[in-house]
């Protein structure tokens, strides 16, 4: 209810009619200096080390990357079964799809968790070039998410290549892509939850939806039984992200659908639009 | 400096800050109140450049808050002493603030030995009280060294020995020449810091004045006399004699009298002409409370009623009395003293009286208060009060001030 109500008269007040030089002000002795994104880069660097969740995620993480990745090495290698044709670093798929949802949980809780406590008021404050702050989040997160996948990536297709005994050396190209390629495609896959994070504003439900878009393609291809529909199940398996992620161990479902390096580039074109959309809500919006 | 002009913001069709304009200024205190949802901390949000006005502008020294070169080093705010990540350290919390905007890292544990924090930089603020979190709030807002401040709330959940800190920490602050804005329910608290106000209500500016004129610009001194309880025959009379002097005479709860229209040592002459013993007479000056409730009454929009428990009460004994209702529950006006009377001036003749735009009917005597449980239908909540927009009457009344 707003009844127009005629406001009181203002007492016309002393220091409206006075010069503006005759303002007491205060000057603060810590020299000001002009901020610019190396600052937020520190900020976030400090924001996303000093919470326990990214302990969390990223422990989890390494220990189902290595345990399954190490795991499945061990079972193979002890196996009598022909390893001939196998190509010994696809063994690490497993760990890196799962792990994957550790990454897209950091990556969505980089930006909700801000929304969920309403430190974000306390940033925008702080920071009101909204941009700056997404863009110090996106490139520290990415980062580190990088850096801790390629690690545990490589380390454990070393292990994997020593455990098969038998099984053909992989090409210096097969070692790019089950080590550099994942990690970026796992990185940016991470970096896109955090964006959706940003739009979606709400952890749980970022969350749903990042899970559910890597799973949801699979499962409803699978219940796509009719022939009219073939050719949208046979795209939908195709460009399931763990199908996707499986291209980079040359070991795809299908024959045809991405292959080489495409998944990276998918994956690179989804995340900017994405991000493009996030930063202008963010500047658009209010916080 | 903060200057408002204009400023409106609506949430789909609900008008949360309509067409607000006003200045706040460097070297004193500005209190900024009003009732729960009038629009207060919206305002707050967009002097921060946190929410975009719908329409008009606030600006701070002239820019935008958004459009301001390292914005948190010229203002400080704390909105809401929540709005930090529970899971971070209360050292680390600051010091990504700090980062952001280049304050080097020895000014976090400055801050943090201003509000008295040292002891527990390193521990998650999750676990904060209230006050502590306050106070990490606080930490923040000083932590740029800004000239223009904020603070929302900021003695909420404070000790006593932290409200009187953050008092003087105000007025220093507005000593040192900074501007400072500050809102808060606290009247007693407001009265004590600041120097002057800004009262809003429904997202409407109410009054922007000092607090002295705002005291007595909504708000009637009175006298209270009080007659010996043991005869109250004598009360009758003396209510006659001062009626017929020209004074207005209202029974309080206690049985006391509240008298307008007639200076102090009138009222003594008239009960010794009248034969009338008084146990007190005494001057009684409108607090900055009541000088609020009276302006803001007609603004409140979440309104306490009385907990009637209908149905749920034992039937009382036969000639046990239900007990007295508490005083002010559920009774909006029971603060009002006499609607101000013709330009705000006490003691004035009845025959002047015209209600304020926000007045209410004045407090019902004592000793027939509706009783909430012989009587279940509530309270009217003093519709004329509440509801009607100001009568072109009552502003001429007001313009002639």
């Amino acid at each position: 209810m707003s009844t127009p109500q005629s406001p009181m008269p203002q007492a016309a007040p002393t220091w409206q009619t006075a010069p503006g030089s005759a303002y007491p002000s205060y000057t603060s002795p810590i020299p000001v200096v002009r901020t610019h994104l190396g600052h937020a880069l520190a900020s976030e660097w400090t924001k996303i080390r000093s919470v326990r969740s990214t302990m969390w995620t990223l422990g989890v993480f390494v220990l189902l990357v290595l345990g399954m990745g190490l795991g499945a090495g061990a079972l193979v290698a002890n196996s009598s079964s022909n390893v001939s044709s196998l190509n010994p670093l696809s063994l690490g798929f497993f760990g890196l799809l799962f792990g994957g949802i550790c990454i897209i949980t950091l990556g969505v809780l980089t930006t909700s968790s801000e929304y969920g406590t309403g430190m974000i008021r306390t940033t925008m404050t702080a920071c009101p070039s909204r941009g700056r702050v997404l863009v110090a989040k996106a490139i520290v997160f990415f980062l580190v998410a990088f850096v801790v996948t390629l690690v545990t990536a490589s380390l454990v297709a070393f292990a994997q290549v020593a455990m098969v005994h038998g099984a053909p050396e992989p090409s210096g190209g097969e070692w790019l892509k089950a080590t550099l390629g994942v990690s970026l495609y796992v990185a940016l896959l991470g970096l896109l939850s955090l964006v959706v994070g940003s739009i979606v504003r709400h952890s749980a439900g970022a969350i749903t939806i990042m899970i559910g878009a890597v799973l949801a393609p699979m499962v409803v291809a699978l219940f796509m039984f009719s022939e009219s529909l073939a050719k949208v199940r046979q795209a939908l398996l195709e460009y399931s992200i763990p199908n996707q992620l499986s291209v980079f161990y040359s070991n795809s479902l299908t024959s045809s659908g991405p292959s080489g390096w495409d998944p990276l580039w998918i994956a690179l074109g989804v995340t900017a639009a994405a991000f493009t959309g996030a930063y202008l809500l963010l500047e658009k919006r209010d916080v | 400096m903060i200057e408002a002009v204009g400023l409106t913001k609506r949430y789909g069709d609900k008008t949360a800050v309509h067409n607000l304009s006003f200045q706040v200024r460097p070297g004193a205190v500005t209190g900024f109140l009003g009732p729960n949802g009038s629009g207060k901390s919206t305002t707050m949000r967009m002097i921060l450049g946190l929410d975009n006005p719908t329409s008009g502008r606030v600006t701070i020294g002239g820019y935008p808050y958004r459009k301001l070169p390292n914005a948190p080093r010229h203002v400080g705010a704390l909105l809401d002493a929540k709005a930090v990540h529970g899971g971070r350290a209360a050292r680390n919390h600051l010091l990504s603030l700090a980062q952001l905007s280049g304050i080097p890292a020895r000014r976090v544990d400055e801050v943090l030995g201003v509000v008295g924090l040292q002891d527990v930089a390193g521990k998650r603020s999750k676990g904060f009280s209230l006050g502590m979190g306050q106070r990490l709030g606080i930490a923040a807002a000083l932590l740029g060294d800004p000239q223009v401040l904020l603070f929302d709330e900021p003695v909420n959940g404070l000790d006593p020995e932290g409200i009187l800190w953050v008092r003087n920490l105000m007025k220093s602050l507005a000593a040192e020449g900074r501007t400072v804005f500050v809102s808060s329910h606290l009247m007693s608290e407001m009265a004590l810091t600041a120097d002057h106000l800004i009262v809003i209500g429904r997202g409407q500016l109410l009054a922007d004045m000092s607090v002295k004129d705002f005291i007595s610009a909504n708000s009637a001194d009175f006298a209270r006399v009080r007659t010996p309880d043991t005869e109250p025959q004598q009360r009758e009379k003396l209510t006659a004699a001062l009626t017929d002097a020209g004074g207005h005479v209202l029974p309080e709860q206690d049985g006391a009298l509240r008298v307008t229209g007639l200076p102090l040592p009138r009222i003594s002459e008239i009960a010794h002409d009248t034969d009338v013993r008084l146990w007190e007479l005494s001057p009684h000056q409108a607090s900055l409370e009541e000088a609020y409730m009276r302006m803001t009454q007609g603004a409140v929009d979440y309104r306490s009623t009385i907990d009637q428990k209908a149905g749920l009460m034992q039937p009382l004994p036969p000639g046990v009395q239900p007990p007295m209702p508490v005083p002010g529950q559920g009774q909006p006006d029971w603060y009002a003293p006499p609607p101000p009377q013709q330009g705000g001036q006490a003691f004035t003749t009845p025959g002047q009286q015209q209600a304020g735009p926000y007045a209410a009917p004045a407090a019902p005597p004592a000793g027939q208060q509706p009783n909430p449980y012989a009587q279940p239908a509530p309270q009217d909540r003093a519709p004329a009060a509440a509801d009607v927009p100001a009568s072109p009457a009552a502003t001429q009344s007001e313009d002639a001030r």
